[in-house]
This record gives C-alpha cells, sequence and structure tokens, in this order.
C-alpha cells in the first residue's frame, strides 16, 4: 500500500496545523501587551475636522442679519425632505424664511442642502453628539437653528453680491458693472 | 450527637464557602473574559462600571436581574424552565467532590477540604457532566425553533463523542494514581504532575474538555454566526443568565479537575497550597479565554472527524502502553 509514502505528507500536515495554532496563538499574546487603540471617547474627544458632517445650523452675514432668502433650494434638494419653510418678504425688504424646520430624526448628514445653498446660510458642523429622550425634540426651528455668526464663511454678504434693491442699488454691488443705458445701444 | 452536629455544621460551612467563592468566581470571570479578551483585540474591555470596571459583574447581575423574562408560545413550559437550571445546577454539583487542599486535623478531627470526599470522584464528575448536555439539548428541543433545535442536537452529539475521548483520557490518570478519589489523584501527583507524565492524555484532555464546556473553537451548539445563539436563542433574563452562570462555572470547574487530575492540585513548591490551586485553577479559564480570542470555530464534520478519527484512537493507545509500563512494573 502507499501507506509509507503518505505518512511524510501527514507529518508535514500535522507540523502545518499545528504552526498555524501557534501562530494564531502568539498573535494574540503579542496583541496583550500592546497598548489598546481606542478612544476613551466621553473623557476624550476626537478634535473634529472642520468640514465634518454635524448638526445644521443658519448663519449670519458679517452685518448681523439672516443669510437664508428662503429660496427652498436646500429643502429641494434634500434627498430626505427632511427641510421645510415658508418664505415671506421681511421690512428691509429681503426675502426670508417666515418658519424654517429641520427634522434632524431624519437628516442623513449627507451635506447636500450645504452644497446648494447660494447665500452659505445653512452650514453643517463638526457637532455630532446630540442625543434626545424624544424623537420630537430632533426637530428644530428656525430660532433653534439660527446663530450668531457667520460660520465656515465668516466674511461672506450675499447681498454685497447680489440681490436687486434690498442689498444695494443697481451697478452697487461687488464686482458689478454699471447698469447698461438701454438708449445708449440703439442703432 | 454532637459529633453528628459539629459533622453537619462543618459540611455547611464547607458547602457555603464553594459556592460563595464559585459564584464569585463566576461572576468576575465574566468580566476577567471581556477584559482580556478586549486586550487580546487591543482595546480596554468594560471600565466604565466602578473603578477599572470592577463593578461591572454587579450591573450586568441587576440588569439580567430586571429584564423581562419571555416565554415563547409553543415551548414545553415546564422543560423550557428546567433547563437553564440542570447545565447550571450540573456544574454546581460537580465542586462537591474537587478537593482544595490536604486533609488537616482541627480539634483532635480529620477535616477534609472538600465537600465529599467519595472514593468515586472521577466517576461522580463524569456523570454531572454529562448531566450538562441535557440542559442544553433539552433547552434547544423545546424552544420550539429551529436554529435552537439544531443547536441542541449539535451540543448533544458533540457532548457524547467527547465524553468518550474524555473518558479515555483520565483512564490512566486513574491507572497511575490506582484510585478514583480526587485527594488521592493529587496526593499521586506529590513530586510530579500528570500532565508531564501523561502528556499525550493531557492534549486529550483539553482538547476534549474544551469541546465539552461549549467555547470556541467547538461553541457549535451556539454557533452565532449560523444559528443566532443555538440552543439559548428563546432564552431572556435571568434564565439566559443561568446558561451563562453555567458556562462560566464550568470553567472554574475545569480549571479546578484539570488541576486535581494533571497540574498535580495544590501541590508546589515554596508558596501555601491554596495559592498554588488558585493560581492552576485560574490559569485554565485564562487559557480558555486566551483560545477564544485566537482560534475559529471547527466546521461540524471536522468536530467529529477529530474527536472520533483521531482523539478516541490515540486516548485507547495511550491506555495500553500505560497498561503495559504499569505491569511491565516502571
Ligand atoms: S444634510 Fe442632507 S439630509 Fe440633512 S438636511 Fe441637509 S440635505 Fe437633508
Ligand atoms: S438653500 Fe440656503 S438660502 Fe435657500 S432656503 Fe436653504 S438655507 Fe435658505
Amino acid at each position: 500500500m502507499d501507506e509509507k509514502k503518505d505518512t511524510p505528507g501527514l507529518v508535514r500536515e500535522f507540523l502545518d496545523g499545528a504552526a498555524g495554532i501557534a501562530g494564531s496563538y502568539a498573535a494574540t499574546l503579542t496583541h496583550l501587551f500592546r497598548k489598546p487603540i481606542t478612544e476613551q471617547y466621553p473623557d476624550y474627544k476626537r478634535p473634529m475636522p472642520p468640514r465634518a458632517r454635524g448638526r445644521i445650523i443658519l448663519t449670519r452675514s458679517p452685518d448681523g442679519k439672516e443669510r437664508c432668502v428662503a429660496c427652498y433650494l436646500c429643502s429641494g434638494v434634500c434627498p430626505v425632505n427632511c427641510i421645510s419653510m415658508q418664505s415671506e418678504e421681511g421690512p428691509d425688504g429681503r426675502r426670508r424664511a417666515a418658519w424654517f424646520r429641520i427634522n434632524f430624526a431624519r437628516c442623513i448628514y449627507c451635506g447636500l442642502c450645504e452644497e446648494a445653498c447660494p447665500t452659505l446660510a445653512i452650514q453643517l458642523t463638526p457637532e455630532f453628539a446630540f442625543c434626545k429622550d424624544a424623537i420630537e425634540d430632533f426637530v428644530y426651528e428656525k430660532e433653534d437653528l439660527l446663530v450668531t455668526h457667520g460660520g465656515k464663511d465668516p466674511d461672506y454678504d450675499f447681498y454685497a453680491h447680489a440681490g436687486v434693491a434690498a442689498g444695494a442699488p443697481k451697478g452697487e454691488h461687488l464686482g458689478e458693472d454699471e447698469p447698461v443705458d438701454v438708449k445708449s445701444i440703439l442703432p | 450527637m454532637t459529633d453528628i452536629l459539629a459533622g453537619v455544621l462543618v459540611m455547611l460551612v464547607r458547602m457555603a464557602v464553594v459556592l460563595a467563592v464559585v459564584f464569585g468566581l463566576a461572576a468576575y470571570m465574566i468580566l476577567l473574559e471581556r477584559k482580556l479578551l478586549g486586550r487580546f483585540q487591543v482595546r480596554y474591555g468594560p471600565n466604565r462600571v466602578g473603578p477599572f470596571g470592577l463593578l461591572q459583574p454587579i450591573a450586568d447581575g441587576l440588569k439580567m436581574l430586571l429584564k423581562e423574562d419571555i416565554i415563547p408560545d409553543g415551548v414545553d413550559r415546564r422543560i423550557f424552565l428546567v433547563a437553564p437550571a440542570i447545565v447550571a445546577g450540573a456544574a454546581l454539583f460537580a465542586f462537591a467532590v474537587v478537593p482544595f487542599g490536604p486533609t488537616f486535623t482541627l480539634f483532635g478531627k480529620r477535616i477534609t477540604q472538600v465537600v465529599t470526599d467519595t472514593d468515586v470522584g472521577l466517576l461522580v464528575i463524569f456523570g454531572l457532566s454529562s448531566l450538562a448536555v441535557y440542559g442544553v439539548a433539552l433547552g434547544g428541543w423545546t424552544s420550539d425553533n429551529k436554529y435552537s433545535l439544531l443547536g441542541g442536537i449539535r451540543g448533544a452529539a458533540q457532548m457524547i463523542s467527547y465524553e468518550l475521548a474524555l473518558g479515555l483520557s483520565l483512564v490512566p490518570v486513574a491507572m497511575m494514581a490506582r484510585s478514583l478519589n480526587l485527594t488521592a489523584i493529587v496526593d499521586a501527583q506529590a513530586t510530579l504532575p500528570f500532565a508531564l507524565t501523561q502528556p499525550l492524555a493531557f492534549a486529550i484532555f483539553v482538547i476534549s474538555a474544551l469541546a465539552e464546556t461549549n467555547r470556541i473553537p467547538f461553541d457549535l451548539p451556539e454557533a452565532e454566526n449560523e444559528l443566532q445563539a443555538g440552543y439559548h436563542t428563546e432564552y431572556s433574563g435571568m434564565r439566559f443568565a443561568l446558561f451563562f452562570v453555567g458556562e462560566y462555572v464550568n470553567m472554574i470547574l475545569l480549571g479546578s479537575i484539570t488541576a486535581v487530575f494533571f497540574l498535580g492540585g495544590w501541590h508546589g513548591p515554596v508558596l501555601p497550597p491554596i495559592v498554588w490551586l488558585a493560581v492552576k485553577v485560574l490559569a485554565v479559564p485564562v487559557f480558555l479565554i486566551w483560545t477564544r480570542a485566537s482560534l475559529p470555530r471547527l466546521r461540524y464534520d471536522q468536530l467529529m472527524a477529530v474527536g472520533w478519527k483521531c482523539l478516541v484512537p490515540l486516548g485507547l493507545l495511550n491506555i495500553l502502553v500505560t497498561g503495559a509500563i504499569l505491569t511491565a512494573g516502571l
């Protein structure tokens, strides 16, 4: 029989197996003496990158006025439809949101609203840990969302660049040409 | 009369001490396992409750007590309720015959440090460890859940086959000690532990004992990834905890019987006997936890092949060789 021929194979197989088992024991043993890589979360909070996508805020321009012009773009782009609002015209002639509501229980923190916003009003902040006992408490109203600063773009003022009449008269925005006098270009 | 009273008193004290020590150990064994497993995986393990997480077992116990105890529709209530108790009970009973130290004399009376110093201790341990299978098999069978049933079947098949190898590995020990009394077996190892004189038996014993405790790499009855939780899928609350108490008491029991059968019990140089015994008893669970961190789970057919084709023949061979050597008078 070829029993004899098999024997070295068997022995090698046995040794291979034993080495494999010993190797895994050795690997775990070396791990035992390593320093754990765990971050002790509540005691140590890892500094988040400034563009991390967490809780959403509504920022203000440098002059302290609301940036949001209630254009519905963020609401339209939001994949989970968690932004809703109603527009109105303020006393200074600027459009603004009569009310503005984000349901954070539904938000997936994709950041699309921030990308869509023409006025840089809506911004995501690195704050990610805000837990609630009741799910209704995740519905944030405009007062909860509005902050007093300009977020990531503190110097940007939408109305200095665009916006008819409410910000500056025609032709007086930054980088804007004088309005063309149509009579001057008649043939 | 006073003799009987004193006897009963000593017996009660022994039982209380053993029970308290075993339960305390079992509770902290869970913490030890979680901590060690954490470190093996380069993380901390529980460290929030109390200093270094030392109060975690109390928190766990409270949680388990307060959890709702769900008994699903369609289970056989009586068996369902009894199954976890069988597992925990069988493990606890076995401590009755485990000796914790040498016999000493107090007030002119011979006092053994074992709850019952019976001459068939080895057989008692075997009987009880086979009883534990019923807890697993019945728990799985009565749960009215196919995964539990599969877990229970696996548990039964696995324990039956490894019981055999376990028994065969202990026969040489009994042959060399010329007794089934656990105290006598320990005393037979006063010079050299059987782990050194019977290395093959020791290896077979360790492997089959691993299988008997249903722990990785032999945790097929539980097998989270295939069977959810196997035989205890349907259990919750304190009943679920009882299965785990059983498992951890079993680990300690395994440590004790390994120490008694192969590591020389309380014998050892320099240190007092009880320290030696504690070191040996705790070394085995630590090894089990280390194993859990290191090895993957075997497949069912591999498990059976190792048991029947490898361990049982080797065990038989070992008995023959030991017998030959003993009769040759070496
Ligand atoms: S981050 Fe995404 S999901 Fe959340 S409000 Fe903005 S668009 Fe909607
Ligand atoms: S996209 Fe910007 S400006 Fe428009 S409604 Fe949303 S937050 Fe307001």
